[in-house]
């Protein structure tokens, strides 16, 4: 068996028995890279340089008996709008093409204190944008599933790496599905936690009241060890919630004997693929079975999330995004004047998409329009989130498809409402600062990965690592692989 | 003119002297290398975030509390969002429609009487960066540089009722509000160094109407009486528009000092959509109403109540008072000299008087000064008890105030003690009496003014060290007056 088509938990426990080096478990990596990443494109920047050095480090300390986590030496992906001292953080765009950081975000350091070496950044939608990392100014992401299809977004290259055993692991970041999407389309586990669970700080700001950092891996016990690893208060970040996280690894196998799962009234109605709905009946049957007491729920609200998503996205958007006017960093344009100048930077140094939601952001934040739009979504992002809390007094987890079709092939999706209509499943786990995950569950016709998606209350991500530990089962009953193809 | 008034309101920005910016744990020193005062989170850098600065809410509550406001339970903070190099995020994080502090009120006097102003709101925000521009101005200027250091330095913005009625009014207010803030030592209030600024709204109505009209805010008031004058200039402006049977337009005008004279900024139609909508990056703050309490007993006496009290309580003047509390500090010095030494009189008088003087020459604030309160009864005691004359202790309070040395020790060193000794006095007096015989001999005979003429020279062969008002009680027992 190769190392890197390893879990991260496998790597882990051949570290810790001598087995195996981490410098082994980079060059695995590393070398991977080199052979498959031209044809993947994941990656915007690789470190072999420092995650091999990084490495070595970690080898002297398991040599030394001074491990600094189980996970010392395990390399892992981040997304590049995560902030890593003394590398670029393109964020996918022109913009910050050559923008070099000059501080660890939170969970880079949370990383570092683990251990981790840092193989490279990855791709992704400009500054978050889009699910299918199409919208990427720098470089285009291939599904490793099949290279014509898209790997899902914003965090594609995230999962494309993970997803073609370029690394055991990943982080990337979940606005409104950025995690869960794209981890569905590669066959992945992705967990997006509880808003305020994992510290913003250092991630580039989209939506700032909808950011989280989230997980890539092949199983459920390494998405849940890697939450563990970077979930946590931190001063820095003020919606941070301010305690340490449970141990998050030990529920996996807890099982689900009496945990109560929901899935929608009517969902079968929804516009899934055959083959999805297929995935949903299993998943349902084999959470039964396996004790869980299943039951109907309604949330009539769902059909409004994806407007009001758009609506408060938007908005925040276009005034996170308003920093980048050639002053201080990134791109400069240079004009005739201060006006002229963030014109021009503005106008060359951001793709269309990101564009039009700066616009349309600034539209509805605009007097006269401000009550009718942002305040109205704001609303009725009040009663989501209400009527998810009471739907929480009923079941534990809710079940749902992550996305009602797999993967799409490129260009497939010209229409930008067609292209936001892809997150209708995940953006409400979002507006309600609920942690959710999706998991590999199924194939569709043409062989590509489904994923179903596991939403709890808030903080509960031990109930919904629960039901996915059980699930997850089934599928390796059945498959007996891990998701790296 | 007179058929109209004159309505005036403001909004002044005051930089709070936390030690650390609002956002941030950069420092808030003033000077210092360009962007030498910064990190991620006040350049703000992609993926930074902010954290309030619990002082500068501290700071927020009390300059609030002072100005008689009420603290909500609970307020927030509020994206500002316009495009200007010197704003690094492109919005400024201010608070909105939940200031900390609503509804209060100031009490000042002005010329025409005691008058008491509303006070709209009190609220937070952040203050911005210097555009350094090449050249003489901004326009025609090649380049600009930025200096961040100022960036995310706490601010309060004080807004007014439109209570004002006159120029005049408006400036005492100002000076008024500056006092007040400098004495809950909140602000230094350096209108020079930019750390209290204000702009002004200002319409006139005929006489007797309520509906205000027509507004115009003025802005680059860099002075108390750039204040007054372009506010006096701006009234002059619409009353003749108004006598012209003129509209006048609701715009921005910005004063030049030079030329005397308000000129349009923006119009109505040009002014910004600032596009406020909740800051996400940080929760409402909730407002303990024990710890606003707390702040309450804290707050010193303020300067309106301190000099009717300092007036009644030591018998000063309105004029002594006036100077004690234009400077918190000098009151605090002043009451603790009293405590110590009783005659409030003489030490009001040596405080406004020498202290002051030797004080401006070396250009020093009395907190600054190598002169504390102990000094300052030791020196009043050494004049009290006749050890030195008045003269000398003019030269001794110099003398401490370049040194550091405590009175007596000055007054050792310069060898000034008053000669009080009777039989030495004696023998000086017989000795002069001797050398002038036919001045001595006019004097016994009746010509009284002569006895200045034998105690100068006394004083003259002592070099000012004989207590001149004994050797005055000597000379007239010698000579028999």
């Amino acid at each position: 068996m190769e190392l890197h088509t390893m879990t991260a938990g496998e790597l882990a426990s051949m570290l810790e028995k001598g087995e195996i080096s981490s410098v082994d478990a980079v060059k695995s990596c590393l070398d991977h890279i080199a052979a498959r990443d031209q044809a993947v494109g994941a990656f915007l920047t690789v470190l072999a340089e420092q995650a091999l050095q990084a490495a070595e480090q970690s080898d002297t300390r398991r040599r030394e008996g001074r491990a600094l986590s189980l996970w010392d030496g395990v390399p892992i992906a981040i997304k590049d709008n995560l902030a890593l001292q003394g590398v670029r953080n393109t964020c996918g765009s022109k913009m910050l093409e050559h923008y070099i950081a000059p501080y660890d975000a939170h969970v880079v350091t949370k990383l570092k204190q683990a251990g981790m070496p840092i193989l490279g950044k990855t791709n992704m939608d400009e500054f978050a944008m889009g699910s299918s990392t199409e919208f990427s100014a720098l470089q285009v992401t291939r599904n490793p599933w099949d290279v014509e299809r898209v790997p899902g977004g914003s965090s594609g290259g995230s999962a494309a790496c993970v997803a073609a055993g370029e690394a055991p692991w990943a982080l990337g970041s979940d606005t409104g599905g950025s995690v869960r999407e794209p981890a569905s389309f590669c066959g992945l586990v992705g967990i997006k936690p509880t808003y305020g669970r994992v510290s913003r700080y250092g991630l580039v700001a989209f939506a700032s009241s909808l950011d989280q950092v989230g997980t890539f891996s092949r199983t459920v016990s390494d998405g849940a060890a890697l939450l563990s690893a970077i979930a946590g208060s931190d001063a820095k970040d003020s919606t941070s919630i301010p305690d340490a996280g449970p141990d998050y690894a030990s529920a996996v196998r807890r099982g689900v004997q009496g945990l109560r799962v929901g899935v929608l009234d009517g969902w079968e109605q929804d516009t899934v693929l055959p083959s999805v709905a297929a995935s949903m009946q299993e998943a349902t049957a084999a959470l039964k079975r396996a004790g869980a007491e299943v039951t109907t729920v309604s949330l009539n609200l769902l059909d409004k999330a994806i407007e009001t998503y758009y609506l408060i996205a938007m908005a925040e958007a276009s005034s996170n995004l308003a920093r980048y006017d050639g002053v201080r960093y990134g791109l400069r344009v240079d004009g005739t004047d201060a006006a002229d100048m963030f014109r021009r930077t503005r106008s060359e140094g951001f793709g269309q998409e990101v564009k039009r939601r700066i616009l349309l952001g600034t539209y509805v934040l605009s007097a006269g329009y401000y009550d009718a739009y942002y305040k109205k979504a704001q609303q009725v992002r009040t009663l989501i989130r209400s009527q998810f809390a009471q739907m929480f007094n009923d079941v534990d987890v809710l079940l749902t498809p992550t996305t009602a079709a797999t993967a799409f092939r490129f260009g497939e999706k010209q229409d930008p409402l067609q292209m936001y209509q892809t997150d209708y499943y995940t953006v409400p786990a979002n507006l309600a600062g609920l942690p959710a995950m999706s998991l590999p569950f199924g194939r569709c016709e043409a062989g590509l990965p489904i994923g179903l998606q596991l939403t709890a209350g808030a903080l509960q991500e031990p109930v919904m690592l629960q039901a996915a530990g059980v699930l997850e089962q089934v599928e390796q009953d059945r498959r007996g692989s891990y998701g790296a193809v | 003119m007179a058929q109209y008034e004159v309505v005036i309101g403001l909004e002044i920005h005051a930089e709070l002297l936390t030690k650390t910016k609002i956002f941030c744990a950069c420092t808030t020193a003033f000077g210092g290398h360009a962007n030498s005062h910064c990190c991620p989170v006040c350049l703000g850098l992609p993926g930074a975030l902010p954290v309030l600065n619990e002082k500068a809410v501290e700071y927020g509550i009390k300059a609030g509390l002072a100005l008689d406001c009420r603290i909500p339970e609970r307020c927030k903070f509020d994206r500002k969002n316009y495009f200007y190099p010197d704003l690094p995020k492109a919005y400024q994080i201010s608070q909105y429609d939940e200031p900390l502090c609503l509804g209060g009120s100031v009490t000042c006097e002005t010329e025409t009487g005691l008058q008491t102003i509303g006070v709209t709101r009190v609220h937070l925000e952040e203050e911005a960066g210097k555009s350094v521009h090449s050249g003489d101005n901004i326009l025609g200027s090649e380049y600009s540089s930025m200096d961040y250091n100022r960036a995310g330095i706490p601010l309060i913005e004080i807004v007014t009722e439109p209570d004002l009625r006159s120029p005049q009014d408006a400036k005492a207010f100002l000076e008024h509000l500056k006092r007040v803030l400098q004495y809950i030592e909140v602000s230094d209030c350096k209108m020079e160094e930019g750390s209290l600024r204000c702009d002004a709204n200002v319409s006139l109505r005929p006489l007797g109407v309520q509906e205000l009209g027509t507004k115009v805010e003025i802005k680059n008031l860099n002075s108390f009486r750039s204040v007054e004058r372009a506010l006096q200039h701006e009234v002059t402006r619409q009353s003749q528009l108004y006598e012209a049977k003129q509209q006048v337009e609701q715009e921005t005008r910005a004063w030049d000092e030079a030329r005397g004279v308000t000129v349009s900024m923006r119009s109505k139609e040009e002014s910004h959509d600032y596009r406020y909508f909740p800051e996400p990056d940080i929760p409402p703050v909730h407002i303990n109403s024990l710890w606003v309490e707390d702040l309450r007993s804290g707050l010193p006496e303020l300067p309106l109540s301190r000099k009717e009290r300092l007036q009644r309580q030591y018998g000063l003047t309105t004029y002594e008072a006036e100077f004690l509390v234009s400077q918190r500090s000098w009151s605090d010095f002043f009451e603790a000299v009293v405590q110590e030494f009783d005659q409030e009189k003489m030490v009001v008088n040596w405080l406004m008087g020498d202290v002051s003087r030797v004080l401006n020459a070396r250009e020093e604030t009395l907190p600054q000064s190598q002169l504390d309160v102990s000094g300052l009864v030791e020196l009043l005691r050494l004049i009290d008890t006749g050890t030195i004359s008045g003269s000398q202790a003019k030269a001794v309070l110099e003398a401490v105030c370049a040194t550091g040395q405590p009175p007596a020790d000055v007054v050792q060193t310069l060898g000034m003690q008053q000669i009080s000794d009777e039989d030495q006095l004696a023998a000086m007096v017989d000795a002069v009496i001797a050398q002038y015989p036919g001045e001595a001999q006019r004097c016994r005979e009746g010509d009284a003014k002569l006895i200045g003429f034998f105690v100068g020279q006394i004083m003259k062969g002592s070099q000012g060290k004989a207590n001149p008002k004994m050797v005055n009680e000597l000379l007239r027992k010698k000579l028999k007056l």
